[in-house]
């Protein structure tokens, strides 16, 4: 028997597991392959430099980038407060927290309407003290995408955190380190890895939110008009400009993905 | 100026440490007992890493924990730890890491490194500046958790088993090493071990600790004659010399010992009581050591007894009880004790 043989027969598949393993790949891969053969090839130059896509990806990416930016300033603080310290009812916490993940968008902007709206439990003494309206505005955009792609990256912090060594916290404190220093210094450092895939899950999530943005944010070109708000609109009108979007969409997936596997997620450092 | 600790710590586990240590400016104190029995526990309440359940610590006459008032964080203690595995900051340079607790104390970023240069230089790092811990060896690292200890200048200086790690070819320089550093140190050392070698080269008073209670205290030597359970007589049952060595011939302050390898200079020589061999006459053949003995005691043990024997050096035998019957071992009895060359451990000191 030939080498080549032998590894073929130590290599074979049972067949009830290759061929829905096979129809599971192409579900998976044929839709995309779908978008890219349907593309308006020869006006795509025109149809991605058009000014309606410019705006609605600046756009994206301006909001998906302070959502992300607000989820790193408040998200990274509790995924150390999960992690770390000492408190009553974590385990109902961390579940609280981890909501959004499993919610359907759409009543996540319900729910943030019923709260911040003209007429919500906040909202209405925002808009009564200090005139600030949120829903349908940019930085409604900024806390629907925030609220919907934290969880990511307090799972994600959190996680690193429980798998960082205390003792070098604990070593940084007889070294005379405060907390915070501690937390600046040690801490960190040593979880960079993890926030930083944290971080590119929880933009891509932001830049791909769609029902929490159209339910809280509605749907203003210029304004909250987002990216995938974009395709949807133009798959009613302009079903080209809808596969041009689209395929900037995956696109900027595609690179997200592989600067995670590259970078984080196959080799750990 | 003495560091005081009277401290009683309970877990939930129903384990109960009960301590009282007190420790003399430059002095080092080994604490000393096998796994379970406290040690690092101890180690954690002086280093404030963890609270005492009941008495107090205090350096000089400031107080760091007596319940249910007083309690100093960690890093508001002057305390240094050497870590048994070091800690090492692996994302800072070895320098960043002598320099962390200067940074973290506010001494300003450029002064912080200059003392940390000069840290590493006198632990002979002078190349390694700006290596990281990982690509240093096991030996370097210690050197650099111990400049990184004494960088703050602590009142206070904790070691935690900073020998274990290392292999035993590095463990003998390192330990020297440590134990000049040491000498070169006002402050207060505790050193915790199950190492009774490390405890005797480094320590002046052995302090052991079997379930969470000391069993004995007092000067090595001291120790090793006179021990008072059967733990501490396996631990430090352990024949320890200061001599000077020229070839394979080391003089001792009372007599000489021929050793195995040959060695120069300063040396400690160790070798256990079990190798010692009693003859009533003086053997014939090869036995290079051997030198006449008096018995100045005899203790029973589990299974051996140990006899003190006075002579040029004094020394310590475990011989089996047969022996004694054999030899009619009794206080006053003269006879001939012989070591094999092979069986005594030098290293330089």
């Amino acid at each position: 028997m030939t080498g080549r043989a032998r590894a073929a027969r130590r290599g074979r598949l049972p067949v009830v597991l290759a061929v829905p393993a096979l129809i599971g790949l192409a579900f998976l891969i044929v839709p995309l392959a779908g978008l890219l053969v349907r593309a308006p090839w020869t006006s795509l130059g025109e149809q991605l430099f058009s000014e309606a896509v410019g705006q609605a990806l600046l756009l994206s990416v301006v909001c998906a980038s302070l959502a992300t930016l607000v989820c790193l300033v408040l998200g990274v603080p509790l995924a150390w407060l999960l992690a770390r310290a000492n408190l009553p009812g974590r385990g109902v916490l961390r579940a609280l927290v981890t909501v959004p993940l499993v919610l359907p968008p759409v009543v996540g902007g319900v729910a943030l309407l019923l709260v911040l709206g003209r007429r919500g439990i906040i909202g209405e003494h925002l808009d009564a003290w200090f005139g600030i309206s949120l829903p349908f505005t940019t930085a409604g955009v900024v806390i629907a995408e925030a609220f919907v792609a934290m969880p990511f990256l307090v799972i994600s912090v959190e996680g690193a955190l429980r798998g960082a060594d205390p003792r070098f916290e604990e070593a940084a404190a007889t070294l005379g380190a405060s907390r915070w220093y501690t937390f600046r210094r040690v801490t960190l450092p040593s979880i960079a890895p993890g926030l930083v895939a944290g971080t590119v899950l929880c933009w891509a999530r932001a830049l791909g939110e769609f029902g929490a943005t159209i339910t809280f944010a509605g749907n203003f070109p210029g304004k909250t008009t987002t990216m995938p708000l974009a395709v949807y609109l133009a798959l009613e009108t302009d079903p080209g400009a809808a596969i041009v979007l689209s395929i900037v969409l995956l696109l900027l997936s595609v690179v997200v993905l592989v600067s995670l596997r590259d970078r984080w997620i196959s080799t750990p450092s | 100026m003495t560091l005081r600790a009277e401290l009683t710590v309970t877990r939930r586990s129903g384990f109960r440490l009960e301590l009282d240590l007190p420790i003399a400016p430059g002095q080092v104190v080994a604490l000393l007992g096998p796994n379970g029995a406290g040690k690092t526990t101890a180690l954690r309440t002086l280093a404030g890493l963890l609270p005492v359940t009941e008495g107090s610590i205090s350096l000089d006459d400031q107080v760091w924990d007596r319940p249910p008032s007083v309690f100093v964080a960690p890093e508001d203690r002057p305390v240094g730890v050497v870590f048994q595995d070091y800690l090492l900051f692996n994302h800072l340079s070895a320098v960043e890491n002598v320099a962390f607790g200067l940074r973290a104390r506010g001494t300003p970023r450029h002064e912080a490194r200059e003392r940390a240069r000069t840290w590493l230089d006198t632990v002979g790092l002078r190349e390694h500046h700006d290596t990281r811990p990982r690509r240093l060896s096991g030996g370097q690292a210690q050197r650099v958790a111990l400049a990184r200890a004494l960088a703050t200048d602590p009142g206070l200086l904790l070691l935690d088993e900073p020998l274990a790690a290392l292999d035993a070819s590095t463990r003998m320089s390192v330990r020297a090493e440590l134990g000049r550093h040491l000498a070169a140190y006002p402050g207060h050392t505790l050193l915790v071990t199950h190492d009774p070698l490390d405890a005797m080269v480094l320590a002046d008073t052995l302090v052991i600790i079997e379930g969470g209670r000391i069993v004995q205290q007092g000067p090595p030597a001291l120790v090793a004659r006179q021990p008072r359970t059967d733990y501490v007589a396996h631990l430090v049952g352990l024949n320890l010399y200061r001599g000077s060595a020229e070839g394979t011939v080391v003089t001792l302050d009372s007599g000489t010992l021929t050793v195995a390898e040959p060695v120069t200079g300063p040396v400690h020589v160790a070798f256990p009581p079990a190798a010692v061999s009693l003859h009533p006459e003086p053997p014939h053949g090869s036995p290079r050591n051997s030198w006449p003995v008096t018995v100045a005691g005899i203790e029973q043990h589990a299974h051996t007894v140990r006899v003190r024997l006075d002579g040029a050096p004094p020394v310590l035998a475990d011989v089996t009880p047969a022996t004694v019957a054999d030899l009619h071992l009794a206080p006053g009895l003269r006879l001939c004790a012989t070591v094999k060359a092979t069986e005594i451990t030098t290293y330089p000191s």
